[in-house]
């Protein structure tokens, strides 16, 4: 029974499935999410082209509409860019380097939040009030002015020839620390509240280590609300990775992923070749609505009383 | 004299996705003008469902299924929203359980005071605040000119419920539905806030139904009680009737738990087991798996109200056609 | 009242201490501000004279003293990008966003408010249905999408409104202003739609999310009980104290208005306070960094204290003297 009332003993009860099941958008989004996924991991396999082989890039394909248009070509579903790359291709390559920063930096704020949160609740006091004010500080302001500052100094930091190599990961780090405080203190309420139950305090009477106490009693309690907390965190992340390499300060160029292609063919726009930017945002769109719908579901699902 | 509320049979639902929920179950009873009705019985057993029902507020997706609430001989159960919202308040007055949630705490207390009064009286502004400070010296709020433009956080428990007693009181309505009103006081304020209601009660002329778990607060104030268990009502008559010689075997429990006043008794007596949940109620009697004196008929056929001496008691005890086998307990006097 | 100030504004000093700490450390310590200064040649002689001009040869604290009361007096030096007074171009594009941020503000609360009041009382009407799929469509458009779909559609294939610039300004003193010519307001209109959205939508939900909240509440049954009309109980007492909650959040959606301005004005060329940071960040251009951040630091202490200040009037309980709650 005790297991049953946890988070993790809810998750796994039939309610969520049969409202899973019960929700048309739920089952497209995930459908969708999991077309995307799949796109973008397997992309190397699925791609009709490869974006990044210069040997198979014909400038003579540049600027091709798609397909259906008038001047399309079978070969490229979604068209061609200025280099004569395939837009299909680009996206789903793109999709596998926005995926990667954006499941990356969420890691990333969950293991930070979460450690945070933990010690916060359990050790309370001093470093309690200092963490959390860190936290609050933090969550005064929106999190993409913080990934572009970090951004901004890492930039500053570093010699341009070590950026481009580290690249990826301060993009990944610049988002991930944006958003630990909203997992930090999910966690430490949460934390607060399992602290002070018998079962903990039991294992502290018998002499168990505080280490251990925290990872394997208060942890696994914490860890529902953390779910939906990444899953939502998750189209933020991608979304946030997009705005970076829009702005022109995210992933270099060499592997360019969905805000970098937007950036590119935005560009083209106005000359009327709308395809190279509209494709990969609705690839975008796509992925973070269905991603973000999942977790809308996913905390309904695990608090009725939001319903 | 003809009863200004009158319940007829009824019945409330909650379609849940795991099938209808039955919350009220042919309920009946009528309440006589200036009379009050106590209904008592554990939490789930009905009774604040009862009076969200009369007074039209049932929580969606409750509804009523069937049955017929007639306030003054005219049926209300059926109305719309706009015309049921005019009989609220007006005609039926409400209190509920704490006051410290019931009161907007964004608004003075007169100023809610003089938009009930303006709702449904139609007064002016100065003779509605004429009337709003009027009430509030009425249930015994001092200084109530000055208190009149008070937040109702600047008062204690007690005295904002005897502000929600204004506010139910003062478009004078003919029935009040007291849902648990001294539940969240503290005890030495629950005997002042009921002694102001009985007294405004008999003042004014109206009717009340009490809704609580409190056996002594039923005892003092009300007329006739009506006890309730898994959304039926399992006994109602005279409340020194039910009080002193309970017919139903749930009702002799349910007394024999109240701490007599004088004497000493080692052990409360309590009835053993829960009341089912609405999705679990065994068939025949709701009340069988824990009756000290089931037998057959019990967790067959569901009884009725028949008449028992004085009051009236769902128990086929009291079915003169019932073939008694060896009772399984003694029988209470 | 004036206590209540004075202690908002004393919780707001170690949040600017703590964002000057920062700003400082990058501006101290991150890259070398007198190599970027000297470019390739110099004498050691003329080193040493630009390290002790900016006070670089000072122990830690003197110069971070000396920063935050430069910084208290807008003074951060040059930009190493421009070579010019950093508060001077500040100053110069200031006009540009804050225009921008309030018609994109003004858009997402006149807009968003009601829209979440709707899905809030009606929640099961077509419409309702409809403003929640589009809020969460919205939420999940990345905002310089947005700004691109709409160029597309506005300006590309219909041509009726501009798709970059801020049209014609108008110059007040310092100030410039878009407001006073046709081309300046067309300018606006889809930079501020484009910003807004993201938090039009987010304000409805959170209106809704509070309405719905309120609406369960003991208050409001007793409000019914009482034979209010649904005029009074929907907007007398249920808005109002839904809107104790969204002050909060919405306060904080502003300032998310101006960080987001950066991507608003990156999409659409508009010559403001964002451009310029976003330009600063990818030259790694620290002075205009520093005191952008300290800048939005700031604006957002102050909207911080404005929402406090709201609160106080709306909600009576912070008003609370506490003799008079005791004498009942």
């Amino acid at each position: 029974m005790a297991a049953q009332s946890g988070p993790l003993g809810r998750m796994l009860d039939s309610d969520l499935w049969w409202s899973f099941k019960r929700s048309p958008v739920t089952v497209v989004s995930a459908v969708v999410a999991l077309i995307c996924i799949l796109g973008a991991v397997l992309a190397p396999l699925l791609a009709p082209h490869d974006p990044f082989d210069l040997a198979t890039l014909n400038l003579g394909d540049a600027f091709k509409p798609p397909a259906w248009s008038q001047d399309g070509d079978m070969a490229f579903p979604l068209g061609t860019d200025d280099q004569g790359r395939d837009v299909l291709s680009a996206i789903m390559y793109g999709a596998r380097i926005s995926l990667l920063v954006g499941v990356c930096a969420v890691v990333f704020s969950t293991i930070v939040g979460v450690a945070v949160g933990l010690v916060a609740g359990y050790v309370g006091g001093a470093v309690d009030g200092l963490l959390m004010r860190i936290a609050d500080i933090q969550l005064t302001f929106p999190s993409i002015l913080i990934a572009l500052l970090v951004d901004g100094v890492v930039r500053a930091a570093v010699p341009r020839e070590v950026h481009d190599r580290i690249a990826l990961f301060v993009v990944i780090f610049a988002i991930g620390i944006s958003a630990w405080p909203q997992f930090a203190r999910t966690v430490r309420g949460s934390t607060l509240v399992e602290r002070n139950k018998e079962y903990v305090l039991a294992a502290r009477v018998i002499g168990i280590s505080q280490i251990r106490i925290m990872l394997t009693h208060v942890l696994p309690n914490v860890l529902g609300p953390v779910l939906v907390i990444a899953t939502l965190n998750l189209g933020f992340a991608i979304l946030a990775e997009a705005t970076l390499s829009f702005l022109g300060v995210g992933v270099p160029p060499t592997e360019p992923s969905l805000g970098t292609l937007i950036r590119i063919g935005n560009d083209f726009l106005f000359s009327g070749e709308w395809w190279i930017t509209i494709f990969p945002g609705v690839a975008l769109i796509a992925m973070v609505l269905s991603v973000n719908l999942l977790g809308d579901w996913l905390r309904d699902a695990l608090n009725p009383r939001l319903r | 004299m003809a009863p200004i509320l009158e319940v007829r049979n009824l019945r409330v639902e909650f379609p849940t996705r795991r099938g209808t929920l039955v919350a009220l179950d042919d309920v009946s009873f009528d309440i006589a003008p200036g009379e009050v009705l106590g209904v008592v019985g554990e939490s789930g057993a009905g009774k604040s469902m009862t009076g969200a029902a009369i007074i039209g507020l049932l929580e969606p997706p409750g509804r009523i299924a069937s049955g017929q609430v007639l306030l003054a001989g005219k049926r209300i159960d059926n109305l719309g929203y706009e015309q049921m919202r005019r009989i609220r308040g007006r005609e039926i007055g409400a209190i509920f359980q704490d006051p410290l949630t019931t009161l907007n705490p964004l608004y003075t207390v007169g100023r809610q005071l003089v938009e009930t009064i303006q709702t449904h009286l139609g007064l002016n502004d100065a003779e509605a605040r004429r009337r709003a400070i009027g009430w509030l010296e009425m249930v015994g709020i001092p200084a109530a000119s000055q208190r009149v433009d008070s937040y109702p956080h600047e008062f204690s428990g007690g005295m904002r419920q005897r502000v929600v007693i204004a506010l139910a009181l003062c478009a004078e309505p003919k029935l009040i539905v007291a849902d648990e009103p001294t539940t969240a006081l503290d005890v030495s304020i629950q005997a002042q806030v009921i002694a102001l209601l009985k007294g405004l009660a008999r003042d004014k002329g109206t009717a009340m139904m009490l809704v609580t778990h409190d056996m002594g607060v039923i005892a003092e104030t009300a007329d006739r009680v009506a006890v309730m268990y898994a959304g039926r009502i399992a006994e109602i008559g005279p409340v020194r009737e039910v009080v002193k010689h309970p017919k139903h075997p749930y009702s002799v429990g349910l007394m024999a738990s109240i701490p007599p006043l004088d004497r000493r008794v080692e052990h409360l007596a309590q009835i053993d087991g829960a009341m089912p949940r609405l999705s679990a109620i065994p068939p025949g009697c709701a009340f069988n798996p824990r009756c000290p004196e089931v037998f057959g008929r019990c967790r067959v056929e569901r009884p009725d109200l028949l008449d028992a001496g004085a009051t009236r008691a769902a128990c086929w005890l009291y079915d003169p056609a019932s073939e008694k086998r060896a009772p399984e307990a003694m029988r209470h006097g | 009242m004036f206590a209540f100030i004075i202690s908002r504004i004393l919780q707001a000093i170690p949040v600017m201490a703590a964002v000057a700490l920062i700003s400082f450390a990058m501006f101290a310590y991150v890259g070398d501000p007198v190599s970027i200064m000297l470019g390739q040649d110099f004498t050691e002689a003329q080193r040493q004279a630009l390290v002790a001009s900016l006070g670089l040869d000072q122990p830690f604290f003197v110069q971070f003293a000396k920063f935050v009361a430069n910084a208290a007096q807008g003074e951060f030096g040059l930009s190493y990008r421009l070579s010019r007074p950093v508060a001077e171009l500040i100053a110069e594009r200031a006009p540009a966003t804050l225009e921008l941020a309030f018609c994109a503000a003004v858009i997402a609360m006149c807009v968003g408010v009601p829209m979440g009041v709707y899905t809030g009382l009606y929640r099961n009407s077509w419409l309702s249905r409809f403003f929640l799929t589009f809020s969460l469509v919205g939420v999940s458009l990345p905002t310089f999408l947005i700004g691109i779909l709409l160029i597309l559609v506005f300006s590309v294939w219909l041509g009726w409104l501009p798709s970059f610039g801020r049209g014609d300004v108008v110059q007040l003193g310092w100030w410039s202003t878009g407001f006073l010519t046709v081309s300046g307001l067309k300018a606006l209109i889809l930079p501020s739609i484009t910003l807004g959205l993201f938090q039009l939508t987010l304000i409805m939900r959170l209106v809704r999310a509070e309405m719905l909240e309120v609406l369960r509440t003991d208050y409001i049954k007793f409000a019914r009980a009482r034979g209010l009309p649904n005029r009074a109980v929907h907007f007398g007492h249920a808005l109002k104290n839904t809107l104790v909650p969204v002050i909060t959040i919405a306060g904080l959606q502003l300032g998310g208005i101006i960080a987001f301005a950066i991507v608003t004005e990156t999409v659409f060329q508009w010559p403001g306070m964002g451009l310029l940071f976003i330009q600063s960040v990818g030259a790694a251009d620290i002075p205009v960094m520093a005191a952008y951040l300290m800048l939005i630091a700031l604006v957002f202490v102050v909207i911080n204290l404005v929402v406090d200040l709201l609160y106080y009037l709306v909600d009576p309980r912070l008003r609370v003297d506490r003799a008079a709650a005791k004498g009942a």
